[in-house]
């Protein structure tokens, strides 16, 4: 077990390696002068070719890959408003925009975007699951009917326009909760909460209709394998069947789809961030993207791709705890 | 009155089609410490028996009527937890496939452990004790080691092995194997019918062993019942109905099996089409389409008229086929004996 953990997580290493190197030569690929973007309106050439050297693009480019990566592992000094700064591991480089490190932006905007991020991942997984599960067990009942009409409906509503509604009803009109927003944990966790709860539950709802939808299928076909049928024939209790036997055989490919799920709401989600004036990685992405700050959409774009390596390492590893036959390969 | 007996068993599917007669009245007894061998071609109705015994259908979408009474309690009249309690501690079921009939995700002993405690209740500690002593009883080497492995680190006979380890786990009075060497090399089958035949003596156990090899039914059965369309249509000792069996459907398949002793170019005869659909059987013998001696029955009561079951002349035998006595005695002795001729399969 612990080899297989081994060598998947080197693996992991490997294909961020390849990440960093592409989203680093994607960067230089763009049309246009980083150099420019940075250096205004009035951009006398001495001023560009300044830049140029205070951004080392008058070096060859696996310098610079070089410097960028060493940056992030062990930090790295660098030219910013004319000064030469340390700039401390984990280095992004400087913004564009706001001159400060990219890092501390990042980490500025993180909690919101994590705080979502888990708390509406866990109500949509252990919503969407245990309804699924429940369905493939009661199928073609009632409650089978009513919770598939419900996941259909969630699965066809958009978040924009949910979020939306939902924020005008509960928000605005009923008044049962104060206006969504983020308000860190440690600060007041009430208000972390009131600010939270609407967007939780809005990306949670339209999320779980697909979690209900996978784990029905995956259960239904788990509970027409040989072995659940000698688990009857042992007389075990339907307990024991569903969820020690058919329920482990189902969840597996939940997991996949929860994991890369998850790292993508950790890149951050743009619409509902957007929607409940959540200052996240997302809205951070794409006004990075409005504003031209290369520095700052390099890193989200790295961050973003660490937590998918991330997320699959763990699915992997989860997937290793459920099924021994895994483990072998 | 018999330890097991099964009166008039009916057991219907209602499909958009129509109802599927899977088993359309069947009736047998069984002893402790005897075997009775149930064969027949696929959906003949065989394995639909053996899961009745167990009522491991799907209750809202199966109708099972006639009764199946084991030691004086009629199964058909239990509601499903009281069955719940019967399953795998008065009857145990021994599965075709051990590899998917097992599951992967837990170890042998666990698994073999939860059936125990499920009815024997008792320590985890004692659970597993009993697994690696009934591992050691039906022959796995090592026991207390191999208990922590996972099915997939088993082979294909150690797995069946588990499996019957698994049945035993609460001395089950009536053991129902759907086809437990099938999915098994030759010199591992052997084995395997071996095992169930020891632990039979042991345990005084009622097996019911469903398959379609009737070279499997001659090692280890006492009584043998030939299943065609979801009836009996022939039945009796075993010795008895695979020397002179009085039924052409019978003849059909002892005729198609190889012999080690026939003529290396004499060919094999498979039983000519298919078997009928069992949403509309025609009034007459189901068999008849397929039957070679239909011609000799005067009118046309093959046809006609569907053959009941009545004594064949054999020990416990019975058959249902409107062929009289002397014209199967002839048939028997003139046409297949030589064919068969030496020993059986």
């Amino acid at each position: 077990m612990l080899r297989f953990i081994f060598r998947r997580s080197l693996s992991s290493v490997l294909i961020l390696a390849v990440v960093s190197v592409i989203t680093f030569l994607l960067f230089f690929a763009v049309p246009g002068d980083p150099g420019r973007l940075s250096c205004g309106k009035i951009c006398t050439p001495a001023k560009l070719a300044e830049i140029h050297h205070n951004l080392g693009l008058d070096r060859p480019i696996p310098v610079q890959y070089g410097e960028y990566m060493k940056g992030i592992v062990a930090g790295r000094d660098v030219v910013e408003a004319g000064d030469k700064q340390h700039c401390g591991a984990p280095c992004f480089g400087y913004s564009f925009v706001n001159h400060q490190p990219v890092w501390q932006t990042f980490t500025d905007r993180f909690p919101a975007t994590l705080s979502l991020a888990l708390g509406s991942a866990l109500m949509f997984l252990i919503g969407g699951v245990s309804l699924g599960l429940i369905s493939a067990i009661y199928r073609g009942r009632a409650f089978d009917k009513i919770a598939i009409g419900l996941s259909l409906t969630g699965a066809s509503l958009q978040i924009y326009f949910i979020g939306i509604v939902a924020r005008a009803f509960f928000v605005d009109k009923l008044q049962w909760l104060p206006q969504p927003g983020y308000t860190p944990l440690t600060q007041d966790p009430v208000r972390w909460l009131q600010g939270l709860l609407l967007p939780w539950l809005v990306l949670a709802f339209v999320s779980a209709a697909l979690y209900a939808r996978l784990s029905r299928a995956s259960m239904v076909e788990a509970l027409q394998e040989d072995f659940v049928r000698t688990g009857r024939a042992r007389g075990l209790s339907g307990r024991s069947i569903y969820l020690k036997h058919a329920g482990r055989a189902a969840i597996s490919p939940v997991i996949t789809i929860f994991g890369l799920d998850l790292a993508g709401l950790l890149g951050g989600a743009i619409i509902t961030e957007t929607v409940f004036s959540i200052h996240g990685v997302g809205q951070l992405a794409i006004s990075s993207v409005f504003a031209s700050d290369l520095p700052m959409i390099m890193a989200t774009v790295l961050l973003a791709a660490v937590a998918i390596v991330v997320a699959n390492l763990v699915v992997d590893i989860a997937y290793a705890f459920i099924d021994p036959r895994v483990r072998i390969s | 009155m018999s330890f097991l007996e099964v009166r008039d068993l009916e057991v219907r599917f209602p499909t958009d089609d129509g109802v599927v007669r899977a088993v359309d009245g069947l009736s047998f007894t069984l002893e402790r410490g005897q075997t009775l061998g149930i064969v027949g071609e696929s959906g003949s109705g065989k394995t639909v028996t053996g899961l009745s015994l167990l009522g491991l259908h799907d209750r809202r979408r199966t109708q099972i009527s006639g009764s199946i009474v084991l030691d004086g309690t009629d199964l058909l009249t239990l509601n499903e937890a009281q069955l719940n309690d019967l399953r795998g501690e008065q009857i145990a079921m021994i599965f075709q496939d051990p590899l998917t009939a097992l599951s992967p995700f837990y170890t042998i002993g666990n698994q073999i452990a939860e059936g125990y405690r499920r009815h024997a209740g008792g320590s985890k500690k004692a659970a597993r004790q009993r697994a690696i002593d009934l591992l050691g009883r039906v022959g796995i080497p090592q026991p207390d080691r191999r208990v922590d492995n996972y099915p997939h680190e088993f082979s294909g006979g150690m797995r069946q092995r588990a499996m019957i380890a698994m049945s035993l786990a609460n001395n089950p009075a009536l053991l129902v194997a759907d086809e437990p060497t099938t999915a098994l090399d030759v010199t591992v089958q052997a084995q395997i019918l071996d095992l169930l035949a020891d632990l039979q003596t042991e345990f005084n156990s009622a097996i019911i062993l469903v398959t379609h090899d009737l070279g499997v039914i001659s090692q280890v059965a006492d009584d043998v019942l030939v299943m065609y369309a979801g009836r009996c249509v022939e039945k009796g000792d075993v010795r008895a109905v695979l020397s002179r069996p009085q039924m052409p459907y019978t003849w059909g398949l002892l005729s198609s099996i190889p012999r080690l002793n026939s003529d290396v170019d004499a060919p094999l005869v498979p039983v000519r089409g298919v078997p009928p659909s069992l949403i509309a059987l025609p009034p007459g013998c189901p068999f008849q389409p397929r039957c070679d001696h239909a011609w000799r029955v005067p009118g046309n009561r093959c046809v006609e008229d569907r053959p009941m079951l009545r004594p064949s002349g054999v020990p416990h035998g019975d058959l249902a086929c409107h062929l009289d006595e002397e014209t199967r005695n002839r048939i028997v002795d003139e046409d297949l004996l030589p064919l068969w001729e030496g020993s059986r399969a």
